[in-house]
Parts: C-alpha cells; sequence; structure tokens
C-alpha cells in the first residue's frame, strides 16, 4: 500500500489526518490556502463591526458587540494555530496577508454604514459562516475540524445577536426601519456569495471533495442558508432584495436570482469600496507593534 | 446626602466607562491577536463596572432613568471621570502606563471600598477588585517588559511615565460630598490610599529598571467636571446614536 | 522576519479535581505572557479553574507511524484490564 493507499483511505473511513502524517502535497497547500483564508478572513472582519463599538447605541448592545468582535480575533488565533500545524508559521500567514498573496472573505470589504449594518453582518454575514463552519466541523483535517466545532460552539450567539439588532430596527421606529432595509439591501447579495462560486465553475472544489477537505458544495450550502433566512426576513417585515426569489413547490427549495460575479471577483481582485482600508489598517497596527513585540522578545530572551 | 451619593457613583462609574471606551479602541489594532483579545477583556470588564453603578443611580434617581440614560444624555460638565481615563490612547506604552496608574489606584481603592456601609457599593467594589487585580498583574508586567526590553521601549515607556504623571495627583481630588459619605463610612479617604499606590508604582518601576517621574505640578479638577478637550470628542461619538434618534429602542 | 513569540501549548482545569486537559495553544513571549493569554483566550466564558502552559518546542512527542511498536506490545496484555477478571455470579460493589 502507497502512502497515497494509506492516505485514501483514512479519508474514506473518515479518520482525521493529523500533522505528522504523511499528506499529498497538494492536500497540504489547499488546507494552507483555506485554513488562512478562513483566519484572515476572521482578522479583516473585526474592522467593519469594530468600527461601530466606540458608537453602539446602549451599553447593552457594546458590550455584546465588544465581545463578539473579540470572539472574532480569538477565532483568528484558533485558525492561525490549526494552520500552522502544517509546517508554515503565523508570522509567514500574516505577511501574505499583507502583500495580498492571501486572500480572505471580500464581504469585509464593504463598509458599515449604519447601526442596522451590525445587525446584518451578525444575520446575514455571520449566518452564511456558520452554515459553512457547520459543515466544516467533519472536514478531514483534524486541527481544522477542532478548530471548527469550537467556534461553532461559540458563535451559537453571534448570529441571534445580530438578527436582534436587525428586528428591533425592523419593527422600530420608520427611521429605524429604514435603516434596516438600507443594511438588508446591501448585504444581501454579498452574502450569499460568500459560499462561492457556482459549483461548476469552482477550479478547486474536485480536489477539495475528493479529499475531504470540503463535504458540502458551494451551491448546496448557498440553498441552506437561503431557505432558512427568508423566512426570518419576513417575520420582521423586511424584504430581500431579489424580485426572482420563490418558493419552488417541486424543489422545495427557494428559486433566486442571478448573483453579479462581475462584482465579486472585482472585489475579490481588490476593486471593491474597502479592500485598500483594511490592509492597510492591519499593516498600521502590525507596524506600530512591531516595537512592542521586539521588547516582549527581547525580555523573555533575559527573563526566562 | 442622596446626591453626594449619586455623585460619587458617578465619579466611579464614569471613570470605568470612558476608561473602557479608549481600549475599547484598540479593538483590532493590538499588537499581536492575543494582546487585542486581552485588552478588550479589560475593557469589557470596565463597561461591565460602569453598567452596575449606573443602573443603582437610575435606582437611586427613579423616574425614566436607565443606565443608559445615564451613559449618553448628559454633557462634559456632567461627567466626573478622572483625567486620565479621558487621556487618548497613544502608542501602545502610553496606554499601558495609563492602566498602570488607574489599576494601581483601583486595585487599593477597592480593596478598602469592599468595606462600604453602603452594600452596592461594597458588592461593586468587591466584584470589581476580582478584575482589577488581574488588570494591574497585566499592565505591571507590561511596565516591565517594556521598561527592561529594548533601547527604544524603555525610552519609549519612560516618556509615557513622565508625560502622564501630572495627571495622576487628579485621582485623589475629594470634593465636599466625598468627604461627608467618608464620615458616613460609605466612601474611602483617598489620602489613605495615596502612599500604597506611590508603594507600588515604585516597587514595579524598579523591576522595570524606570525612574520615578519627577514631582511637579498636578492637573486636577475633574472631580468638579472640569476636563480637558478630548472628552467632548469622546462623548459625541459615543452618545451619536442616542443623540440623533432620542426617542428610539435599540 | 516578524516575531511573534513562542508557540504555547494551553491545559485547562475545568473544575477542582479534574485533569487538565488540552485546549490549543497561544502565541507569547515569556512564560507570565503565556498565562495571562491562555487565560484571556482560552477562559472567555469561564472555562477554568487552573492553566497550564507548556512551550511547544519543549514537547516531545512519539511518531505515529511508529503507533505499533509503541501501543500494540500491551494488546495482549488484557490482565490489566478491570473486566478481564470474573467475578461469582451476585457479587456487588467490587
Amino acid at each position: 500500500m502507497t502512502d497515497l493507499d494509506k492516505f485514501l483511505e483514512k479519508i474514506n473511513n473518515n479518520i482525521k489526518i493529523e500533522p505528522k502524517d504523511w499528506m499529498p502535497d497538494g492536500y497540504r497547500k489547499h488546507l494552507q490556502r483555506q485554513m488562512s483564508q478562513h483566519a484572515h478572513s476572521e482578522v479583516i472582519g473585526m474592522q467593519p463591526e469594530g468600527n461601530w463599538i466606540t458608537r453602539a447605541p446602549s451599553l447593552r448592545a457594546k458590550v455584546i458587540l465588544l465581545a463578539k468582535v473579540q470572539d472574532e480575533a480569538g477565532h483568528g488565533q484558533y485558525l492561525y494555530s490549526a494552520a500552522e500545524t502544517l509546517g508554515k508559521s503565523r508570522a509567514v500567514y500574516i505577511e501574505e496577508l499583507q502583500s495580498r498573496k492571501a486572500k480572505y472573505s471580500s464581504i469585509f470589504n464593504y463598509p458599515t454604514l449604519n447601526w442596522a449594518d451590525m445587525g446584518a453582518v451578525g444575520w446575514l454575514v455571520d449566518g452564511a459562516a456558520i452554515v459553512n463552519q457547520v459543515s466544516l466541523q467533519k472536514t478531514s483535517y483534524g486541527p481544522y475540524a477542532r478548530a471548527m466545532v469550537k467556534i461553532c460552539k461559540e458563535e451559537s450567539f453571534h448570529q441571534r445577536q445580530g438578527y436582534e439588532i436587525i428586528s428591533k430596527m425592523a419593527l422600530g421606529s420608520p427611521e429605524q426601519k429604514e435603516m434596516a432595509q438600507d443594511a438588508m439591501n446591501r448585504f444581501w447579495w454579498p452574502s450569499i456569495m460568500m459560499f462561492g462560486p457556482h459549483d461548476q465553475d469552482s477550479a478547486r472544489s474536485g480536489d477539495a471533495m475528493k479529499w475531504g477537505i470540503k463535504i458540502e458544495s458551494n451551491d448546496d450550502l448557498r440553498q441552506k442558508f437561503i431557505d432558512k433566512t427568508v423566512a426570518q426576513a419576513e417575520l420582521i417585515g423586511l424584504t430581500i432584495p431579489d424580485k426572482d426569489l420563490k418558493w419552488n413547490e417541486e424543489t422545495k427549495h427557494y428559486d433566486f436570482g442571478a448573483m453579479d460575479w462581475d462584482e465579486f471577483w472585482s472585489v475579490v481582485n481588490g476593486d471593491g469600496p474597502c479592500n485598500d482600508d483594511r490592509i492597510n489598517h492591519h499593516i498600521k497596527a502590525h507596524e506600530e507593534g512591531r516595537w512592542v513585540r521586539e521588547a516582549a522578545n527581547a525580555y523573555a530572551e533575559k527573563n526566562n | 446626602m442622596k446626591n453626594e451619593l449619586i455623585n460619587y457613583c458617578l465619579r466611579l462609574g464614569d471613570s470605568s466607562l470612558i476608561l473602557g471606551q479608549r481600549l475599547a479602541e484598540w479593538c483590532s489594532k493590538g499588537p499581536m491577536l492575543e494582546e487585542d483579545i486581552a485588552l478588550t477583556n479589560i475593557s469589557l470588564d470596565f463597561f461591565g463596572q460602569s453598567r452596575m453603578l449606573y443602573s443603582y443611580i437610575a435606582e437611586l434617581k427613579g423616574g425614566d432613568e436607565t443606565e443608559d440614560t445615564v451613559a449618553f444624555r448628559r454633557n462634559e460638565r456632567e461627567f466626573y471621570n478622572i483625567l486620565l481615563a479621558e487621556r487618548p490612547n497613544g502608542h501602545f506604552g502610553d496606554t499601558i502606563v495609563r492602566s498602570f496608574f488607574v489599576d494601581a489606584f483601583n486595585f487599593h481603592h477597592y480593596s478598602k471600598l469592599k468595606e462600604s456601609k453602603d452594600s452596592v457599593i461594597a458588592a461593586f467594589a468587591e466584584k470589581s477588585l476580582k478584575e482589577v487585580v488581574y488588570h494591574l498583574r497585566h499592565s505591571s508586567e507590561w511596565v516591565i517588559r517594556l521598561g527592561d526590553g529594548t533601547e527604544e521601549s524603555k525610552l519609549k515607556v519612560q516618556t509615557s511615565l513622565n508625560e502622564l504623571w501630572s495627571y495622576t495627583g487628579d485621582m485623589f481630588d475629594m470634593n465636599d460630598g466625598d468627604h461627608l459619605l467618608t464620615s458616613e463610612g460609605i466612601a474611602i479617604d483617598l489620602e489613605e490610599i495615596k502612599p500604597l499606590w506611590n508603594a507600588t508604582i515604585e516597587s514595579v518601576l524598579k523591576r522595570g529598571k524606570l525612574d520615578l517621574p519627577e514631582s511637579k505640578y498636578m492637573q486636577k479638577g475633574s472631580r468638579n467636571a472640569m476636563h480637558s478637550e478630548y472628552l467632548g470628542h469622546l462623548l459625541c461619538e459615543m452618545q451619536y446614536i442616542q443623540r440623533a434618534y432620542p426617542n428610539s429602542q435599540w | 522576519m516578524d516575531n511573534q513569540g513562542d508557540i504555547w501549548e494551553v491545559f485547562i482545569q475545568s473544575k477542582p479535581g479534574l485533569a487538565h486537559k488540552h485546549v490549543g495553544n497561544i502565541h507569547a513571549m515569556g512564560k507570565e505572557m503565556a498565562l495571562q493569554n491562555a487565560r484571556d483566550m482560552y477562559t472567555r466564558r469561564q472555562e477554568g479553574t487552573c492553566i497550564w502552559v507548556v512551550k511547544f518546542a519543549d514537547i516531545t512527542s512519539s511518531i505515529p507511524e511508529e503507533d505499533g511498536s509503541f501501543f500494540e506490545p500491551s494488546n495482549d496484555k488484557i490482565y490489566r484490564q478491570a473486566v478481564h477478571y470474573i467475578m461469582p455470579e451476585g457479587s456487588k460493589n467490587i
């Protein structure tokens, strides 16, 4: 039995692959890319929500939002930590993010412009992320799967707090309702595009499914998300900005309109409204923290 | 005495809220992910402390007051936070030194305040003290690390110490109401705290191979709601939604 | 290259009396910082009563491929397991 056979046998028997096990180079590279992208998304994702912490409208809202954004830092850390087991250090991953060699979820390149956006981000963006992450709890790489289990457990409050914010506004004053609908309009399409291109257009999906990294396809996950979200929107009187959205009695799923993939790819490739701001913010904090890290390292060398 | 008690709670609650707000500004800007999380944890503790006191104030005042009206519907001249709390974050060393001065003060203050005859204040001090012990450990260790780290960090943190020193006297300022509450066993005579605070500062600076700043003119005024210009901008940002949509629920 | 500190593995005891369980790792410069970072990262939801941190570089691991030679020798020594022994019918609390 070759190493590859042994590896595939483990995958087929749902035995997790662990850091010191033999794995095909493509598997390692795919995971390094996907896991670091996932980690970067958590960390960059702190910015659009962090944007509202100092302006939260109540003390309760403030601590909830702060705790949530803090969780994202924690989840970024769990994911970097899992990705480091693949033989690449966090410093290298960070360098790849800052040099734009690595990507992060494109949704975070959109600005958060009113308080309802905190609702939309929690409800729709985290909602979409959770659908994906629940599925990834069964991924074949042990450290990744374990990080996902921990993340899913902690994220359970994230979507609920978002829905709470947006429902209070949707059911509030006319001004609040308008903000809620505006947030919905801006975040709906980017949220459903978070699942990535259609299966037939997704170049790397094949290997990822074969290797058990991806368990469900982009389109299946997207459908799952849309199906559960429509009723939640209706309940609070928000309109999903898609005139083609309707229930299909035959498939027992919602049909929905065409997504604008040109916009998607242009944002992925750097031309979104906040791409430069997000990366520059990250670089600035990183550079301003350099003397602190150097001091801490110097002190530890002298005193440990 | 109710007014004095309310004013005293504002002193404690506002200091926690404003410093919490400053620390929250660090979110996503920390020198490392782990430190980002540490700063947010401390910020969350401060918000929790202020909420406890604001709820008490709302209860004492009665009517439609809530923790949020207390936090979001007052102006600069109605805030009683210590001046240090509103100092801008500056660089990481500035933030650490600011926290260190305040944490050492809170530690000694709350260690005594937990014996307060007012049961809410005593409970507040006891709960906060648990948090403050950790805060002080966090900021002291960083002062030592930066002091005994590199040449650059030593210079930076010594400068932070020297610059923020003149705001430390303000923490110990007391007004007539505070003296009244002290005689009733509710508040603490801050003169008693001063030597304890000094001892903590001196021992940590010594471990960090740092110099105690020279005594010079001390800023004060916050006990009578006199502030720097920074506070107004902080409040503008913090209170904006409540001010723009005053009758909405969030 | 930027220095993000050493990797420290974190073990948390969730209640007094229980064993310390591995929960993940953190980056830190020095053991005091490692303890603080572990506290902030892994006990945000009151998960613990005691934390251990161990520098990752100080851990020696067996090699999974050698699992066989490492663990199989005890496979045939089932007399080390309590269930190996047959107790007389009706015996209790043993």
